[in-house]
């Protein structure tokens, strides 16, 4: 078998570890590492939301805030929101809800905060991964576990997780892809570059199952969080 | 068709399992049910009563219930009386009628209480809009002067007050402290030295760190008559 340039298979993922708790003043955090890629999560709420004209009377809202630090990147990157980060903070917001239940909250919010310390590619993934970790252990009402992954295109065939050599390849195709633990639900599905329809779906069932093998990794984060004090 | 547990109690569960298959079991506080599946609201505590299975949530904010009994802190002050930050994402309303002793019209309510005031309260009404109503009439209801403060996850309260009781009063007589537990995780420790206050403190962030296993009753008194 032809391998990846970092002597991974097709299927193969970076390392990955996944911690909970990492945040004392949070009401619930996370960190979600996977290769060179490292992502903080940390939720905050529900408290009461201001501006009061973003409150609704019938649920609470989720607001998301995703940021990269200056230091994250091999070159610095200016600080602050951008173009780029408003829009993986929509994402990341579009890709949690369908598994949070805010109805016992009305008029209030939950704030998630998404800060990547170093980036190697696959940062909204890890962010969003994180981000569930943490709102699970928020104790925020939840009807299901979000885990993201990228799979992509490069030179004609599937991989998953690309890292960021892979990802900087003349023609080379990312699509991250946000997946629910038990209803195997797609809640987010990104592309950038060209891709054939038959390519398309083998790269979506590729990271299902790698989805799938994250769900796992965040269900022992969570357990072992309350298993190293027995 | 047959009805299938899928969890033990007391395991710990996270959201989004299924904790039971079949429509024999009925799901209660922190869990609901999708097709024929039961499924967890949350992390946490799974317990099992006959056919009723609920989630006991291991972390997160105080959701107000009525008779809960909270320690507020006055944030504003109105006309009709005053508002009180309980720690969750709603304040409560302390109203003029709702507290004991008379208040002449016209009076001046920082007199009795005052900005950054703790009271103990109890809960009367919660709509499901989330205004909460409470009242300081009653039995051990009052403003709470010197002492400290320290803050719990709510959902440990239960562990620290114990069956009947017995946690706190064993807190209580050993350290010889007032200790008051609010239901939103507000702890009210007053004792007649700093170190007695202190060594309550210890125990109760003990309790709040160990609060999910078995048997912390017996080892929370071994660590009292250690230091003893």
């Amino acid at each position: 078998m032809d391998k990846r340039a970092d002597g991974r298979k097709a299927d193969e993922m970076r390392e990955i570890e996944a911690k909970v708790g990492v945040i004392k003043r949070a009401d619930g955090s996370a960190l979600f590492k996977i290769g060179d890629t490292i992502a903080i999560a940390a939720v905050y709420g529900p408290r009461e939301l201001h501006p009061r004209y973003l409150q609704n009377p019938e649920t609470g809202i989720l607001r998301c805030n995703y940021d990269m630090a200056s230091f994250s990147v091999t070159e610095r990157k200016k600080p602050g929101p951008n173009r780029r980060g408003v829009e993986i903070s929509l994402v990341t917001e579009k890709a949690l809800l369908p598994a949070v239940d805010l109805s016992q909250f009305p008029n209030a919010v939950v704030d998630v905060f998404v800060e990547i310390v170093q980036a190697n590619a696959g940062t909204r993934c890890a962010g969003i991964t994180a981000a569930s970790l943490a709102l699970a252990h928020a104790g925020i009402p939840m009807k299901d576990m979000v885990a993201a992954v990228s799979a992509g295109k490069i030179n004609g065939k599937i991989y998953v997780d690309l890292s960021k050599d892979e990802e900087d390849v003349e023609d080379a195709t990312d699509i991250p892809v946000a997946c629910t633990a038990r209803t195997k639900k797609i809640t987010l599905l990104q592309l950038d570059g060209n891709i054939t329809k038959k390519e398309l779906i083998e790269a979506l069932i590729l990271a299902k199952s790698s989805c799938e093998k994250i769900n796992k990794i965040q269900e022992k984060a969570l357990l072992e969080f309350y298993r190293q004090n027995e | 068709m047959t009805s299938k547990l899928l969890v033990k109690e007391k395991e710990i569960v996270i959201p989004g399992q299924e904790l039971a298959e079949g429509l024999d079991y009925l799901p209660s506080h922190g869990s609901f049910r999708e097709g024929n599946k039961i499924i967890s609201n949350f992390l946490g505590l799974a317990s099992i009563n006959e056919r009723f299975i609920k989630v006991i949530p291991l972390t997160g904010r105080y959701n107000p219930k009525i008779n809960d009994l909270i320690i507020g802190k006055v944030s504003d002050i109105g006309f009709y009386g005053w508002t009180l930050d309980i720690g969750c994402a709603y304040n409560a309303v302390l109203s003029i009628r709702e507290t004991s002793g008379f208040i002449e019209r016209n009076d001046d309510l920082t007199k009795h209480y005052d900005y950054g005031d703790l009271v103990v309260a109890q809960i009367i009404k919660v709509t499901k809009q989330k205004q909460i109503d409470v009242t300081t009439k009653g039995p051990g209801l009052k403003k709470l002067i010197g002492g400290k403060i320290i803050e719990v996850t709510p959902s440990k309260v239960p562990r620290m007050i114990g069956k009947q009781g017995s946690m706190i009063t064993m807190i209580k007589d050993a350290t010889k402290c007032n200790v008051i537990i609010g239901q939103n995780g507000r702890v009210w420790i007053k004792g007649e030295t700093l170190d007695k206050e202190i060594l309550a403190t210890k125990i109760i962030m003990k309790i709040e760190q160990e609060s999910h296993i078995e048997g912390l009753t017996d080892k929370i008194k071994e660590m009292l008559q250690e230091k003893e």
